[in-house]
């Protein structure tokens, strides 16, 4: 390895860790105002749902909504089965040959 | 403690399932740009972060200062404080290293994964060793067999396996779903991120969205 490279490593490692490492082990450790964790509560939904709403509707920098974008389309039958299942396995298989059946008829 | 990381391991099987494409991809491109299989196991083993690796190794190659690559790569994963300290009320009755261990594994996918079995307050740490360990492990195999094949390996995406990790958000989404203010927040969360995605760099839409979303969700009162 070049020794670039280590530091790089290194430096990436430290801001990635003390962000993931610092909140869950000195916060657990106070008993935080009810405000405080009903506002944590909600960070599941919103997190996930901040990361899926881009990731279904931009394709290739702009946003699509036509039927021509795949992962929308693909999004369907993933809901459904998410929804009727609550499986994630089951939901991830779904988005898989879905996504896979509609990249086969639409190129 | 068996039924534990067994109970882990299950949890961790969807997010082996979406990291293996997301792997396979990276490691393919780290490979184009110049990076070893070691650089791509270290940084596998010691960052473990998606995006933020993919966002490297394209600024690499573009010649950016590693200062810029670093900052970037803090900017990036900031979002992982909300989740770390959202779990913190759920894992009190775990030990601080024990609480360290767990919180070096924290992941978009893993955490959002571990969180229904946290929320009942009685997670056990060996539930979050199987959990954690499956997954950083696929991450790990993944990103190094895709620099070590290199373009041999046919386009994931004609298997579907891109959308392994949009179809888990949506399973995780829909799980954590439980009444209209969680339907709120979902929107609120979505569409600001949506919008944000066209005016600020990086992830960093993620990180505001799920900021103001949350507070949207503190501010509505329950409802069944």
């Amino acid at each position: 390895m070049k020794p670039e490279m280590i530091y790089l490593i290194l430096g990436m490692s430290l801001v990635t860790q003390l962000p993931r490492l610092l909140p869950l082990v000195v916060l657990s450790r106070l008993s935080l105002p009810p405000i405080v964790i009903r506002w944590l509560k909600q960070i599941p939904v919103a997190v996930l749902s901040a990361l899926l709403f881009p990731s279904l509707l931009i394709a290739d920098g702009i946003l699509s909504l036509s039927l021509n974008n795949t992962a929308l389309l693909a999004a369907i039958p993933s809901i459904i089965v998410a929804a009727k299942t609550k499986n994630l396995f089951l939901t991830v298989l779904a988005g898989i040959a879905s996504s896979a059946l509609l990249q086969f008829f639409m190129s | 403690m068996k039924n534990e990381v067994i109970k882990g391991w299950k949890a961790a099987v969807p997010v082996a399932l979406g990291y293996l494409p997301l792997g396979l991809a990276f490691g393919i491109l780290a490979a184009r740009q110049g990076l070893t299989w070691i650089d791509v196991f270290f940084m596998s083993l010691l960052v473990y972060a998606g995006s933020a690796q993919f966002i490297a190794s394209a600024m690499l190659s573009s010649g950016s200062a590693a200062a810029a690559i670093i900052s970037t790569t803090f900017l990036v994963n900031l979002r992982h404080l909300l989740m770390s300290a959202s779990l913190s009320p759920l894992l009190k009755h775990l030990s601080s290293p024990i609480l360290a261990w767990i919180s070096l594994g924290i992941t978009d996918e893993t955490f959002a994964a571990g969180y229904p079995e946290a929320s009942g307050g009685k997670a056990s740490p060996w539930f979050y060793f199987g959990l954690n360990g499956l997954s950083h492990f696929s991450w790990i195999v993944s990103t190094v067999t895709g620099c070590l094949l290199g373009s041999r390996i046919p386009d994931p995406e004609k298997w579907g396996l891109d959308f392994a990790l949009p179809a888990m958000f949506i399973g995780l989404l829909l799980m954590q779903m439980k009444n209209r203010k969680d339907i709120i927040v979902a929107l609120t969360g979505g569409i600001t991120a949506l919008v944000l995605s066209f005016l600020v760099n990086n992830s960093f839409n993620v990180l505001i969205a799920a900021i103001t979303a949350a507070f949207t969700g503190v501010v509505i009162k329950n409802e069944a």
